[in-house]
């Protein structure tokens, strides 16, 4: 428990602040509608509902304005490179950016459902009371008409009898724009659901752009001024505090008290959601020109088990260690952009990027690709945006765990180091790597067997074989590859890979890896970094959990996890 | 979006109706709105919209069902939304429904089928399948040539020879120490 605290307080603050300003709004809202004067005459027909819809109204702007933010970017990867100087727990912050951006969603719904039912009990309450017969003073103040001339200081937006609710709704602005509003979120969220994400993206990716029907109408939900409150100046000459009673003899000569004008309130939401609608237009022109500018494909390599490698050169391209980069083909998809994690280095003078044949789009680039004989296709790039990975230089000891396809960002760590020791860097202030490589077939080894064989050749030469501890597991084996592997054990190499590594077969047990090395270090901070799926990240962070001691002098594992 | 399956959208897009459905439905009824009575039928629609999509159906994989069922659907869906049209609390619902029959439609129109998702048929640890007999062969082995031409007429000839039986040499083999 208290390595949960220390590993998640900020996210812990963070959503603490975020929800109590929420709860304020909200409370803060509905008191002063539920007892300001100048909503007196208005509670009188219809009740704590008004205050209700308001509060939510106003959780609704505030939330709005919120979840733009977190899918911006560009602006997440400037803060990130601007903070560096800031602590590793405030920057890991940054990757949570998607959940984040899932909680304001689930609360915009969640007021969206009170705002809705709110004001249908206040429809419900203006149909009445307009039909009501009674001269109660709920009907007397329906009857304040629309009628320009008499001031036009209506207080029921239901004008004659024969109106019905929905007659109103789809003809005023703010039930119009409600409707289309309400449509336009529950259509994203039904279409952003983890089945449909993971399944069909496009679906999600298109379908979620409706969110600019949704901003639209929030700006002009507002303009009909539907709520209304009584005027300053007629509050001034008939109090309701005072004049409420007396409500029958309002049209005489000698009453103290006048009819009462009301006004409707201006619209609001336009000045929460100005600011991050002009960021985020920001952040598309900026996607838009970095991804106009040209890329050059300098080799293509087809690998085994459908992995495909492009090397590519963009000018004013500069990347750090494990960053990705989002790629577009016009060819295949005008609209559909799709993450990759870098594997070079940031030594090289190209970056790289190895894609798996995953979906449609994978599998159409690598068929296009594929084809000697026609031109290639052009390629464009978004990015670099960063990740986790670049906190690997930032601990002592450093747990790197890949799972298939997930091993592309440690590639790009690897890579580098080869780079720093070949360059003599001593500033380097990571002094072991433990690199665990997990994979389903062999196959898969062959695009970085050279990487691993030239890093094996390298720490030998410099004597510092200890550096780097690297196991490889190869978790879909048969009988046949064991028997194999035990008939060559006396070999130097292994057979599957030809490293001086040996091969291990099935999973990892990490307790005994953890407790290893706990022992082996019991004075550092160790960071521990996995690119795979979430049930060996579950496994991972146990561990983490488990084996750092209370003690925060000794031991510290931190867990990083990659998540696209 | 060569592999879209639009009845996976329809299917979540009317879960989702059906539970607004229910939830404009408890509103009107329980504020008493006019025309209540189609709050009523909203809840009673909702429920059973929510019944029959609940089980998910998985990407297309294993056993079929027929094309239309997805029309029967469609058709289904966009009947039950039109009561639920004439009450403002349940016009959300309507609208969500029908849009979802709209899916079902085109999942329809472009021949997809639904599968329902089975339970993993769990595979029964096999009393004794990981005991593997031993050898019935044992050595000294005559070279392979003779071996498999005398068990394919041992096969055909002597139906009567017990297989797992002791070992009938098919060259006679001689005791050459006298």
């Amino acid at each position: 428990m208290g390595n949960w605290v220390v590993n998640h307080w900020f996210s812990v603050l963070f959503l603490v602040v975020w929800l109590g300003l929420n709860v304020f709004l909200f409370v803060d809202a509905f008191l002063k509608y539920e007892k300001a004067d100048k909503y007196y005459y208005t509670r009188k027909i219809l009740g704590s509902t008004l205050a209700c819809a308001r509060a939510s109204a106003l959780c609704l702007n505030f939330n709005s304005t919120l979840i733009l933010l977190p899918v911006c970017r560009n602006l997440l990867s400037f803060l990130r490179g601007t903070c560096s100087f800031c602590s590793r727990t405030l920057r890991k912050q940054l990757d949570h950016n998607l959940t984040f951006h899932k909680l304001v969603a689930y609360m915009i719904c969640l007021h969206t459902a009170i705002h809705i039912i709110a004001h249908l009990f206040n429809f419900d309450c203006y149909s009445r009371s307009r039909q009501a017969t009674d001269g109660s003073l709920a009907s007397i103040l329906s009857s304040l008409s629309h009628d320009e001339k008499k001031g036009g200081s209506w207080l029921n937006p239901i004008q004659s009898r024969n109106t019905t609710v929905e007659y109103v709704t789809f003809t005023s602005i703010a039930g119009l724009t409600g409707v289309i509003m309400t449509i336009a979120l529950i259509l994203m969220v039904t279409s952003a659901t983890e089945f449909i994400r993971r399944s069909y993206f496009e679906v999600f990716w298109y379908t979620h752009h409706l969110f600019i029907f949704y901003i639209l109408g929030l700006g002009i939900h507002g303009i009909g001024g539907i709520v209304r409150g009584q005027t300053e100046e007629s509050m001034n000459e008939s109090h309701p505090r005072k004049c409420a009673e007396s409500f029958e003899m309002w049209d005489d000569r000698d009453s103290h008290c006048r009819r009462p004008k009301f006004e409707g309130h201006p619209p609001e939401s336009w000045k929460w959601i100005l600011a991050p609608v002009i960021l985020y237009i920001c952040e598309r022109i900026l996607r838009f020109y970095r991804s106009q500018q040209k890329v050059v494909i300098t080799k293509v390599v087809m690998h085994p088990s459908k992995v495909l490698e492009l090397q590519m050169n963009k000018r004013g391209f500069s990347m750090e260690v494990g960053q990705y980069i989002f790629v577009n083909c016009p060819s295949i998809s005008l609209l559909e952009w799709h993450p990759f994690t870098l594997t070079s280095a940031p030594e090289e003078d190209f970056f790289s990027i190895h894609i798996r044949a995953a979906g449609d789009w994978t599998e159409n680039l690598i068929r296009a690709f594929e084809q000697q004989y026609s031109p290639i296709p052009r390629i464009e790039v978004d990015g670099p945006f960063g990740t986790a990975s670049e906190d690997v230089f930032q601990y002592e000891v450093a747990v790197l765990v890949g799972a298939g396809i997930g091993v592309t960002p440690f590639a790009s760590i690897l890579k580098s180091i080869w780079y720093k020791f070949q360059c003599a860097d001593h500033n380097l202030k990571t002094k072991k790597i433990y690199f665990y490589w997990i994979c389903r077939e062999t196959g898969a080894f062959s695009w970085f067997n050279n990487l691993l064989t030239s890093l094996e050749q390298e720490m030998e030469e410099l004597g510092k074989v200890g550096f780097l501890n690297y196991r490889l597991f190869l978790t879909g084996w048969d009988s046949n590859i064991v028997g194999h592997a035990a008939l060559n054990f006396d070999k130097a190499t292994d057979i599957v890979t030809g490293l001086k590594q040996k091969t291990s077969f099935g999973r990892p047990m990490w307790d005994n890896e953890f407790s290893t090395i706990a022992t082996s270090h019991p004075k550092s901070v160790v960071g521990v970094f996995l690119c795979g799926p979430r049930t060996l990240a579950k496994s991972l962070r146990k561990c983490c959990h488990r084996y750092s001691s209370l003690d925060p002098r000794k031991v510290q594992f931190y867990f990083n996890k990659e998540n696209f | 979006m060569g592999q879209i399956e639009w009845a996976m959208w329809a299917n979540e897009q009317a879960l989702a109706s059906g539970l607004i459905l229910i939830t404009g439905g408890i509103v009107a009824t329980a504020g008493r709105f006019t025309q209540w009575y189609f709050g009523a039928y909203s809840i009673v629609a909702g429920v059973f919209v929510c019944l029959l999509e609940y089980p998910r159906g998985k990407r297309k994989k294993g056993s079929t069902m027929e094309r239309w069922n997805y029309y029967v659907r469609a058709v289904l869906h966009l009947l039950l939304s039109v009561p639920a049209g004439f009450l403002l609390a349940t016009i959300l619902g309507t609208a969500c429904l029908a849009i979802a029959s709209g899916i079902y439609l085109l999942a329809a129109v472009r021949g997809e089928q639904w599968t329902p998702i089975e339970p993993k048929p769990r595979e029964r640890p096999q009393i004794g399948g990981t005991i593997k007999q031993p050898p019935s062969n044992p050595p000294p082995r005559p070279p392979a040539e003779a071996r498999k031409k005398p068990s394919e007429e041992e096969a055909a000839v002597a139906a009567g020879g017990p297989p797992g039986g002791p070992q009938v040499n098919p060259i006679p083999v001689t005791d050459e120490v006298v």
